[in-house]
């Protein structure tokens, strides 16, 4: 392996992300109290250099690096770039929060930036190996995050939970892996592709593994029936790191999905079509159903994650390139709506009250009209109406569904699809048709954070309206 | 023609107005007002160009303006008008005028955001009816819930959640299914352009299935038995500015989906599955014509009238099957979609002038209970002269645009079967019935109590208000000529392509038993 040129420079958004996280990390030491705000500054610097070299190394053939174990293609930049800009919106709404609580401190940042580089390395991974190093810095970040407020029972609980039922994950994947190991004798995507092809379905090792990794798969997802986890973490997790965890992780895991299911093993794709069938009605049922019970938004919310995971699943299964492109560009399209989501509840919180209940959103509309606006498109995109984003993301997974003859899969997921509005719609009814409550303060916000919601929301509106710009890039990762 | 974006225009333009609207904020009351009445204004004036620029000599899409809009799945942003759409278009315009005036003083909560609603949702309905690709029409289909919910949730009655989240999810649920048949006919045809689904040929199953998708989509938004009940709900609850666009337009968004959609890409299943769609418009007639007789509550009363007669107009486009399989008739066919036709834009008067006098009367009693009232025309003279004209229009007096329409489909269903007819006919006792029954109790009589003894008459907003849908009303029922002259030529090219056989080779028997004629077309067609 060589550290020339050639390796390092496509390679340099990780190098950005990895230098501004060691620099917040020492630095922090130094920093006075009133001067912890840098951290942010520099955070957010950091994120802008990684987006801007994206843009710079991005382009071109494939490259694969360090002999076969990091891969840098059309897919990789584009997911590069989302989980990018989703976590800097997520940084950007997470400060006056964490500011309130006196808890701006480095090693959110330390520990944000960090989770921002595992995603990077799983989205660029060209082996198994590298694949899981990368989901392992994520996962321990995040972790890390969700029992960050360190007096919290309740983030503690969450955390560890996190903590058992993720290695839990890990552990499935890693299983896999190692059985797809000693079918194929490679840990790389391509051999391992090669080697499924020549041998075809015959090795039952080989399916042994797939259904591993599918697991594996299921888990970082949260798709039902391993999705226990999502909905108490959620709930338990400080709202930041719920808004880091619950948005650009989502487009990693498609990555995840898609170097492992489709990189390398497209030759068996009958066998996991069918269980990402499963997986998929299941989520999709279980996930809106519950969700309509739930007095809590952040468990709405979580619910609601896990009916979208089943709708990106229906463009996986799909098998084909327009499949795969509607699932990323719904992967990148959920990201971007759950960071509008967490972030509006972050701006209603204050300090010492956490915006939560579904009530705490009662006359949003009264108290700040142009963030209710921006929270109803959300809540309209998560429900897929038009003309807002979600609809387009559905219309593609579903197109990609009805193309390979599956039409009941399509009459289910839209099914479902119209038990889930009745949430999404509930959550317009208190932010419009209620009286803010009495005590409700006015919201006073600073202008980065306006800036960002109208950005987010409004970016709802136009991928909605103008969705030929993303889709083209979304299929041309997939030619 | 030119090459002006006419259609364009219209769609952007008011809901351009309804951003602007918005901008100025809550601050001034006056300037918002006047700034939507003045792009409510304009955007008629513009529509208005398109009625004067249509060629009424050909069926074919006119002011079509033609781009790509997401090039990889063959979506464009298409738009078009026939002689169908365009006067619904007018009319959608025309009425949104009527609301923005009726909100002028009673809305006293978020006003600025009232309008930019009525606004946003008058460019989104001119879009349902220029849409010529399929994408582009469901955009816009379900845009147009979004708008309706929060302007019935917010500014709605005291049971207003409920009616409008079933309001929403009633349309929503239709819809999704016509999504997916849409996506359907997209990997048969190649493109989302409606025009191509008109000429794609599909198995008999095929079209059946498309053919309920369609039906469920369409009957929750006419509504038709028995998917109605969200209707009354949601009128009675609505403001009144809300009840007139729901009664008056979104309502004839179910219709014209028959007629842009089922009947010319499905002929064959509806031809096969008339009787059911004939059954449930009866039914309608009917069965709902007598709910309507209970009903204590004026706006559900207009509501369930509104049922009724959108069972006309189910019925007159369902009819021309029945004519087309009895080779002994050779008319009728036109005059039942046309008489379709006039009853969606007559009722779209007479129902939008309706719920503004019941509107009239809620602003200031704050009751729409028929008992609370009594004896109005002592205190409201004026007032009382416009109820009973717009009651008389909708009991379908000759004279009024309430009867042109009617009277054409009870023609063309004589034409077809006796019985219908005889059933169908019921309705002008029916209509007579409950409406002027409600204005006998409201309007005449002893006052009643010192509520309506204290009420004022009509102010001159008020009384413009009324005045000119009453002309309209009158204009349209005295010489309908224009407006038939108009969509003429476009529902004969409609009853043609309704009598092609779009089946297969090997399914066209069928055909024959359902439509001699229609064979008969396609042989001459194959020569």
């Amino acid at each position: 392996m060589s550290f020339d040129a050639a390796n390092l420079l496509p390679i340099l958004p990780e190098i950005a992300v990895l230098v501004t996280a060691s620099t917040v990390l020492v630095l922090d030491l130094y920093l006075e109290e009133r001067n912890k705000g840098l951290n942010h500054s520099l955070s957010l610097l950091g994120l802008v250099v990684a987006l801007l070299l994206t843009g710079f190394v991005g382009g071109g053939e494939t490259q694969i690096l360090f002999d076969g174990n990091l891969v840098r293609d059309a897919m990789s930049d584009l997911l590069k770039g989302a989980i990018l800009v989703v976590s800097l919106l997520a940084f950007i709404y997470a400060r006056p929060w964490l500011k309130d609580r006196g808890m701006l401190v480095g090693e959110f940042y330390v520990l944000g930036l960090l989770a921002v580089l595992g995603m990077l390395i799983m989205v660029s991974a060209n082996s198994f190996l590298t694949l899981y190093l990368g989901l392992e810095l994520q996962a321990l970040s995040l972790y890390a995050l969700v029992a960050f407020e360190r007096d919290s029972k309740r983030g503690a609980e969450a955390a560890m939970k996190y903590f058992v039922l993720g290695a839990l994950g890990s552990g499935m994947l890693l299983y896999g892996i190692s059985m797809v190991y000693g079918a194929t004798g490679s840990i790389e995507l391509g051999p391992v592709a090669q080697a499924i092809a020549e041998q075809g379905m015959s090795n039952k090792v080989l399916v042994f593994g797939i259904v591993f990794m599918v697991i594996g798969i299921g888990f970082k997802f949260g798709a039902v029936p391993f999705h226990m986890w999502v909905p108490d973490i959620y709930e338990g997790a400080p709202t930041p790191a719920v808004l880091i965890l619950g948005s650009a992780p989502k487009i990693a895991a498609f990555a995840l999905a898609v170097r492992i299911l489709i990189d390398a093993m497209q030759g068996l794709h009958a066998d996991w079509r069918d269980m990402l069938v499963i997986l998929a009605v299941l989520s999709m049922g279980l996930g809106n159903l519950v969700a309509i019970a739930q007095s809590n938004i952040k468990r709405m919310l979580a619910y609601s994650t896990i009916s979208h995971v089943g709708f990106i699943f229906l463009g996986l299964l799909a098998g084909s390139d327009q499949g795969y492109a509607a699932a990323m560009f719904y992967s990148i399209v959920y990201a971007v709506m759950a960071t509008g989501a967490f972030g509006i509840l972050i701006i209603l919180s204050r300090t010492g009250f956490d915006a939560e209940r579904l009530e705490d959103l009662k006359g949003l509309n009264d108290r700040d009209p142009w963030y209710a606006a921006m929270m109803a498109l959300v809540m309209f995109s998560m429900a897929g109406v038009p003309p807002t984003v979600g609809f387009m993301a559905k219309l593609l997974v579903l197109e990609a569904v009805v193309r390979i003859d599956m039409v009941w899969l399509a009459l289910v997921a839209v099914f479902f699809s119209i038990i889930g509005a009745f949430y999404y719609l509930r959550v317009v009814k208190y932010i419009y048709f209620d009286k803010p409550a009495e005590d409700a303060p006015v919201l006073a916000t600073t202008g980065g954070v306006r800036v960002a919601m109208t950005f987010n929301g409004l970016s709802l509106l136009a991928l909605g309206m103008f969705p030929a710009a993303l889709l083209t890039l979304c299929q041309s990762a997939f030619v | 023609m030119n090459d002006f974006p006419l259609l364009t225009l219209t769609i952007w333009l008011p809901i351009l107005g309804g951003l602007v609207v918005l901008a100025n904020g809550e601050k001034s009351r006056d300037l918002s007002r006047w700034t939507a009445l003045a792009f409510a204004t304009l955007t008629f004036l513009v529509s208005l160009g398109l009625w004067i620029g249509f060629d009424a000599s050909t069926a074919q899409m006119q002011f079509v303006e033609r781009s790509p809009w997401i090039p990889t799945f063959n979506v464009e942003y298409f738009l078009g008008v026939d002689g169908i759409s365009m006067p619904l278009i007018v009319l959608t315009t025309f009425i949104t005028i009527f609301v923005v005036i009726a909100g002028w003083e009673v809305i006293k909560y978020k006003q600025t955001q009232y309008l930019a609603a009525f606004l946003i949702m008058d460019g989104i309905m001119v879009g349902v009816f220029s849409a010529l690709d399929a994408v582009l029409f469901y955009v816009f289909w379900e845009a147009m819930l979004i708008p309706m919910f929060i302007i019935i949730g917010v500014w709605g009655g005291p049971n207003r959640v409920y009616a409008t989240i079933k309001f929403f999810l009633y349309t929503f649920f239709g819809s999704v299914f016509m999504l997916i048949a849409l996506i359907y006919m997209y990997f048969q045809s190649g493109s989302f352009s409606i025009l191509d689904f008109h000429s794609l040929q599909l198995g008999m199953t095929a079209q059946t299935l498309i053919f309920i998708a369609f039906l469920l989509a369409f009957a929750v938004k006419v509504p038709m038995f028995p998917v109605h009940t969200w209707l009354p709900d949601a009128h009675v609850e609505a403001p009144t500015g809300g009840s007139v666009i729901l009664a008056a337009i979104m309502l004839k968004i179910g219709g014209y989906g028959f007629l842009r959609f089922s009947l010319p890409i499905t002929p064959d299943a509806s031809a096969s599955l008339d009787w059911l769609i004939i059954a449930l418009s009866l039914i309608a007639i009917v069965y709902i014509g007598f709910v309507a007789l209970v009903q204590q509550d004026m706006k559900k009363l207009i509501a369930y009238s509104s049922i009724a007669h959108m069972g006309f107009v189910t019925l007159g486009f369902f009819i021309v099957f029945s004519i087309l399989a009895n080779p002994a008739v050779d008319s009728g066919s036109v005059m039942g979609i046309e008489g379709g036709m006039v009853q969606m834009i007559s009722h779209g008067f007479i129902s939008g002038a309706l719920f503004l006098c019941v509107g009239v009367l809620y602003d200031r009693v704050h009751s729409r209970e028929i008992a609370d009232y009594g004896g109005v025309i002592n205190t409201m003279p004026w007032f009382g002269a416009f109820m009973v004209y717009f009651a008389m229009a909708n009991a379908g007096l000759p004279g009024t645009s309430g009867f042109v329409g009617e009277f054409m489909v009870i023609l063309a269903t004589f034409k077809a079967d006796f019985w219908w007819a005889f059933l169908a006919a019921t309705t002008l006792i029916l209509a007579a019935a409950f409406t002027l029954w409600m204005v006998k109790r409201v309007v005449f009589g002893e006052v009643k109590n010192e509520k309506v003894a204290a009420l004022a008459d009509l102010d001159i907003r008020e009384r413009i208000n009324l005045g000119v849908l009453a002309a309209a009303v009158l204009a349209l029922g005295l010489w309908p000529a224009p407006l038939m002259n108009v969509m003429h030529a476009t529902v004969e090219n409609l009853v043609t392509q309704v009598s092609v056989c779009k089946l297969p080779d090997a399914e066209r028997g069928q055909c024959e038993l359902m439509r001699p004629e229609a064979v008969a077309a396609v042989a001459v067609r194959s020569e």
